[in-house]
């Protein structure tokens, strides 16, 4: 973990996204031992089993398939307007015949607006933005995952951006996609993420007094006991599991 | 509610009370309540292969105020818990409840954040019915059970008196976690 | 305390009433009142018999013009994509399959076309498990779109249609029930390929159903289609066009009824769609009337690649081949009622040990996915479906996220509402077919 997530800036408590390490997979979690007991004697033996959980990791050209024309179309358009494609993008991820862009937030709404305007490009659909909370990635906990369509070229292409819990924000892409209205409310009423710009970030699916983000891996999943005779069945998080 | 439940205890009462029973039962009125899957196949309870008209009851009403029998059809989130028990208190007396499907009867396989566990904690409910979704016939079975219980059910001294048996009867039943025998 | 707004209480005779309203209703009532014109604001549902499930419609009205309209939603939160989180990727086709009660395949076939990518399996899929899947969808697109018109019928008035509609749902019902063994929520279609093959009689018993419904289908044109009462309800009421619904996000017929024929099964085949003849109809009207005739046309449609299935199944698996992944027992309906092989019951009891452990691991504790991302996108009867599942090589989904049609499309409500008249809105809203249980996940 430490080694692939560099301190931030001291005095700035995690605010700022942390540079990423640009070589290896991104490591975003350990996992020990094998059936999930915790707080108890472990008689599988497999309790000493230290497995890091990795995403995959940046990939090199040539991307295959439609990849490197959509990648050097948007490098072209981007340094066209003056912005530094290495600054914007920070790493570009092939992986099973998908192609994954991770911007640096703050040049999110340029690079939606790119992708959406360049004839080169065209993606005119946006399919909404997932939310993904990943506590082990340090500085980076809060993901924002969108998925573009082109009609026009018949591509797909992801958009994924990162923003630390500490300072959970991220632009909104409503000005370029105007359907991620509610995509983007959904986003802030499970995960906290704030889109700044969105025109009223309120929440959409829990009550308007709700606490808490409920789809973050830190919120239980919230469920009771559920009694029979004789005995009584814990929610399913509190079970024991496996992984 | 009206001169009904002055009379005093007797023949006459239990009369009324059959020939009040008969009469309820024969035209309930549904509440349309349809939350999720079940509402579908309360719909088609209500459509042509399985006709509930057969049983006076075809005709949801889509006001609360005209109906004496809320379907509860589907799960029940938290935000919609408190419109649930508004509309239950807009209806009049006499009234009834069906939880149809486990997800309203105990909340089912959405034991989670978000889904009350059991529309038994927001209404009184007469019927569990159990199914993910009841089949069309189950429903019209639960309507049935309803039925003879509606016909069945008493007024004025007497109903006071069964609401008081029943409640001694579930202060001394046993806890299901108590209980001995299979795991259910 | 002092009084609760949100639950004020008055005594009648039957006891305490207790008034309960969500948030700040009060004061925008109270707001909107001021105003001395004719404007009122009417809140349409959650609990209405018109507005398609639990919608909240919060209409601003003066006179019968509706000036602004906005939804209310989430009152069927279930919660499903975080209790995917706990359960093991086979598990998670039993909750998908109730996201969008009444398209079941497309959920299930989407979010294991998702796992089938994470897991790189996409090519092993064995040709029957795949016809049989766009066999399962076609006639669930069949079944979705008669409730689409059989409800949205019943809301303009018309109970006609509501009764031919479930009519022939039923018959769609019949083969599921033969099939999966269940009429709705499925779990029918598993990561891998299927949980059964198809029961003996499966097939005659749809050309059968092809032959019915070939005589039903054209019983909606005569009621409908030219029907002036039905055509005055429809035509140019739920106006968007194509900047409008490019701009929202808005696919399937809605999208179609501007006249862009983007259709998934096309511009992005998945389950061999490219290898089946059939046309995507659009129209040039944008309105909830050429929605209407979409929608009947692309039944007809899907009955022809129905048809096309039919003629494709080769006797062979249902499931991948590889073990580790494979659910270990072809299930087989025992004299008891349950799903039992007893065959399966028989070599993991009785012969091979390392069967029963292999049987017990994947069971209990499910197969690994490799860490990664993936998105699956199938053309469901109301727009693109969309599953973004992410693994952290665990046996449990990391996350699974829904990007359901009826979501983003009923975005599109206000646009289609604001300066129509208030009855329009109801058509309005039923030609955007709307299911809750997918809108609010």
């Amino acid at each position: 973990m430490s080694d692939t997530t560099p301190g931030t800036t001291p005095g700035d408590d995690g605010a700022v996204p942390a540079p990423r390490e640009s070589a290896g997979p991104e490591v975003i979690g350990v996992r020990k031992g094998m059936f999930g007991a915790r707080g108890g004697g472990d008689t599988s033996g497999y309790g000493g089993l230290v497995r890091t959980v990795a995403l995959p990791g940046p990939s090199h050209r040539p991307y295959g398939s439609y990849f490197d024309e959509v990648a050097d179309e948007l490098e072209g358009a981007l340094e066209e307007q003056g912005l530094l494609p290495s600054n914007a993008i920070e790493k570009t991820v092939v992986d099973r015949g998908e192609l994954t862009f991770h911007i640096a937030r703050e040049h999110l709404v340029r690079v939606a607006s790119t992708l959406r305007d360049d004839p080169a490009l065209r993606f005119e659909l946006c399919t909404g933005v997932s939310g993904v909370h990943y506590p082990g990635d340090r500085g980076r906990e809060l993901h924002a995952v969108y998925h573009l369509r082109s009609i026009t070229h018949g591509r797909t292409v992801r958009l994924e951006v990162c923003a630390p819990d500490a300072d959970p924000h991220v632009p909104s892409l409503v000005s370029v996609y105007p359907t991620n209205d509610w995509h983007e409310r959904e986003a802030y009423d499970f995960f906290g993420l704030v889109f700044d710009g969105h025109p009223a970030l309120t929440r959409i699916m829990m009550p308007d007094d709700w606490q808490g983000f409920p789809q973050r891996k830190d919120y239980p999943l919230g469920g009771i006991p559920v009694e029979y005779k004789g005995a009584q069945i814990p929610a399913p998080d509190q079970r024991r599991s496996y992984s | 509610m009206g001169l009904e439940e002055k009379l005093p205890s007797g023949f006459l009462l239990t009369t009324v009370e059959q020939a009040a029973g008969w009469v309820r039962k024969s035209s309930v009125f549904p509440a349309t309540f349809g939350l999720a899957c079940c509402a579908i196949e309360m719909m088609t309870t209500g459509a042509g292969r399985y006709d509930l008209a057969r049983f006076g009851m075809e005709v949801f009403r889509g006001s609360p105020r005209q109906a004496d029998l809320m379907i509860v059809a589907g799960r029940v989130s938290q935000k919609m818990a408190p419109v649930l028990r508004q509309v239950y208190d807009q209806m009049p007396a006499p009234k009834w409840v069906i939880s149809m499907g486990v997800c309203a009867s105990s909340g089912g396989m959405f034991n989670n954040y978000a889904i009350v566990q059991g529309v038994d904690h927001i209404v009184p409910v007469d019927i569990y019915l159990p199914g993910c979704p009841p089949r069309p016939e189950m429903l019209m079975d639960a309507i049935l059970k309803l039925h003879q219980k509606i016909q069945s059910s008493k007024l004025g001294v007497n109903r006071e008196e069964a609401a008081r048996e029943a409640e001694a009867a579930a202060l001394k039943a046993l806890p299901t976690i108590e209980m001995k025998g299979l795991l259910r | 305390m002092s009084t609760n707004h949100h639950a004020a209480s008055r005594e009648t005779t039957e006891g305490t009433v207790y008034t309960v309203t969500g948030g700040d209703w009060d004061e925008v009532v109270r707001s909107a009142a001021k105003a001395d014109d004719e404007r009122i604001v009417v809140n349409m549902g959650p609990q209405h018999p018109s507005t398609h499930g639990v919608l909240r419609l919060i209409l601003e009205i003066d006179g019968e013009t509706v000036t602004e309209a906005r939804c209310g939603i989430g009152y069927l939160h279930t919660g499903i994509e975080k209790n995917l989180e706990f359960r093991n990727w086979t598990q998670g086709t039993t909750f998908v399959t109730r996201m969008d009660y009444l398209t079941p395949f497309f959920n299930e076939t989407a979010y294991c076309l998702g796992v089938e990518k994470l897991l790189g399996i996409t090519d092993q899929v064995p040709d029957r498990a795949t016809v049989v899947r766009v066999l399962l969808m076609e006639l669930n697109r069949l079944s979705s779109h008669l409730v689409c018109i059989a409800t949205g019928g019943m809301e303009l008035g018309a109970t006609t249609i509501m009764i031919y509609g479930f009519r022939d749902r039923e018959l769609i019902l019949d083969i599921f029930e033969l099939i999966t063994g269940l009429r709705m929520n499925h779990a029918f279609i598993r990561p891998g390929g299927l949980a059964q093959d198809l029961p003996p009689g499966a097939v005659d018993q749809l050309r059968d159903f092809l032959k019915t419904m070939k005589k039903n289908l054209p019983e909606y044109d005569k009621l409908a289609t030219g029907n002036p009462i039905f055509k005055a309800r429809m035509q140019d009421v739920g106006y968007l066009d194509l900047t409008g619904c490019m701009a929202l996000g808005a696919t399937g017929p809605i999208l179609r009824s501007a006249g862009l024929p983007h259709d998934l099964r096309k511009a992005d085949p998945y389950c061999g769609y490219e290898t089946y003849e059939f046309d995507v109809p659009t129209t040039e009207t944008c309105d909830s009337y050429g929605r209407f005739l979409i929608r009947l046309e692309e039944m007809r449609q899907s009955l022809r690649i129905i048809e096309q299935c039919l003629d494709r199944l080769e006797p062979g698996p249902v499931m991948v081949a590889d073990k580790k992944i494979a659910w270990p027992a072809q299930l087989a309906l025992g004299p008891d009622g349950l799903g039992n092989s007893l065959d399966h019951i028989k070599n993991i009891m009785g012969t091979s040990m390392e069967a029963l452990i292999h049987h017990f691991k994947l069971v209990t504790e499910g197969f690994r996915v490799p860490a990664g991302q993936a998105y699956a996108a199938v053309e469901s009867p109301k727009g693109e479906l969309g599953v973004h599942v992410v693994s952290d090589g665990g046996t449990r989904p990391y996350r699974v996220h829904f990007r359901d049609p009826s979501f983003t499309n009923l975005q599109a409500m206000a646009a289609m509402c604001e300066g129509g008249q208030v009855a329009d809105v109801i058509v309005a809203v039923a030609s955007i077919d709307p299911v809750m249980g997918g809108v609010d996940r």
